[in-house]
């Protein structure tokens, strides 16, 4: 398998990561799975976790997504995110402080449709935090 | 005539609006080189997006697909989304937009449509608020501030996904000036629901938002997972918010276009004032000194 894949990570606000990668590991909606160069093509959803980018055999970068679409063909894999965020020097710390912001500011919610925005955020943020205190593979 | 001291006080005025308004030129200048860095920014999630899209509607079935791609089979009820600014001085910006909006309604009513109108921008709510009152179903403020955000289109298109799935109304149009030049703005319309083919092939903004087999799509057949109506129906809400979030960026660099010209008129017609003003200024002091010494001279006379 001498060929890379170009994997594009896009969310809205800019274009997070674009380059050849040796394998990917996306969290798709029935499963995780592994795309390589010459993957059958396909468009999956994904659900909240993390992305690995996998470089000579080992986990070279990871990142979190909250849910997006994949789009898989045999020379590339774009991943399109709402919201994605590097992990490399987020802490399990980090983390915490944000989900206690949230849960602050539920508590102060002016209305429901404020606290429906928020506590998707918290979910999102506790999802994040499993992603963050999981070891990499 | 004015006295002296009244024509120093108004060219002292005059300049120093002169000076806020080429400030607020200059900042328009950089807020619109920021609008279009941000515009560039997210376009290559919005081709994706498309490109997705077009894989999804060439091999989805017409009867299956979602209300959202094929409408509700009914025209009765049309919503527009009126994108103005949040700011003024900006010329004719929000006016323009209004005007096209105003016109439209007369329009669909004269047709026997009902129309509900969704304001975004305070301009625009003082604008058509009044007129249009009881149409006017949301009305969004000081969303772009301090520029377009992707959580402030999902607000947007939350209300308006939430009003399409009660049924209350069938089609959606959003209203935009559209950057065309930094001199010229065009107000927009653009539908977002049901998807429409764009009429002019040059419109590179939305091309295959309406799923043609593009060349891309009719090579590869894709498995999709899950299933493609669910694919279809989760992907639709997200196209609607990076639509949203683009007709806002547009309007926001037009704004900023708008309003660098309109300031860089306002100062130059300040500038001319400041002339004309210094004009008159130096005749009325040359008058006054003349008349002066013809009074000592005749003065003189008389002795």
């Amino acid at each position: 398998m001498a060929d890379k894949l170009a994997f594009d990570l896009v969310s809205p606000e800019r274009l997070l990561l674009s380059e050849k990668v040796e394998m990917v590991v996306l969290p798709g909606e029935e499963g995780d799975l592994g795309v390589m160069a010459g993957h059958a093509p396909m468009i999956s959803q994904i659900r909240q976790g993390a992305i690995c980018v996998f470089e000579g055999g080992a986990v070279a970068q990871r990142l979190y997504v909250d849910g997006g679409f994949a789009e898989v063909t045999p020379e590339r894999c774009t991943v399109i995110a709402e919201m994605a965020v590097p992990l490399e020097d987020v802490t399990v710390a980090d983390v915490d402080r944000e989900i206690s912001d949230l849960r602050d500011d539920i508590s102060i919610a002016p209305n429901d449709e404020v606290r429906a925005a928020l506590e998707l955020s918290l979910a999102s943020a506790e999802a994040k935090r499993a992603v963050v205190a999981a070891p990499p593979y | 005539m004015a006295s002296l001291k009244e024509l120093k006080a108004r060219i002292a005025s005059v300049k120093s609006t002169q000076r806020i308004t080429s400030a607020m030129k200059m900042v328009a200048a950089a807020k619109l080189r920021r609008a279009q860095e941000m515009a560039e920014a997210s376009r290559p999630y919005a081709e994706r997006m498309e490109r997705m899209l077009g894989s999804l509607a060439a091999g989805a079935p017409v009867e299956g697909a979602p209300p959202m791609m094929v409408g509700t089979g009914k025209e009765d009820v049309h919503l527009f989304v009126v994108v103005t600014s949040d700011r003024g001085l900006c010329g004719g910006f929000n006016g323009a937009i209004a005007r096209t909006v105003r016109h439209d309604i007369e329009r669909m009513r004269g047709e026997g449509k009902t129309v509900k109108l969704m304001i975004v921008g305070r301009k625009g709510v003082g604008l058509l608020r009044r007129e249009f009152a009881k149409i006017t179903v949301g009305v969004f403020e000081e969303l772009s501030k301090p520029a377009p955000s992707f959580d402030g289109a999902a607000t947007v298109a939350t209300k308006i996904t939430t009003m399409f799935e009660d049924g209350e109304f069938d089609i959606c149009t959003v209203y935009y000036n559209k950057f065309v030049s930094v001199l010229t703005q065009e107000p927009t319309p653009l539908q977002l629901i049901p998807f429409s083919a764009p009429d002019a092939p040059e419109d590179e903004d939305e091309d295959r938002a309406a799923g043609a087999a593009g060349p891309t799509t009719a090579a590869a057949v894709y498995d999709f997972e899950p299933e493609e109506e669910k694919i279809l129906a989760a992907l639709l809400p997200r196209n609607l918010r990076i639509q949203i979030l683009r007709a806002l960026q547009e309007s926001f660099a037009s704004e900023q276009g708008a309003r660098m010209t309109a300031m860089d008129n306002a100062t130059r017609n300040a500038g001319d004032m400041i002339s004309q003003l210094s004009i008159t200024y130096n005749r009325s002091r040359q008058a006054q000194i003349t008349k002066e010494l013809i009074e000592i001279i005749s003065g003189a006379e008389a002795l």
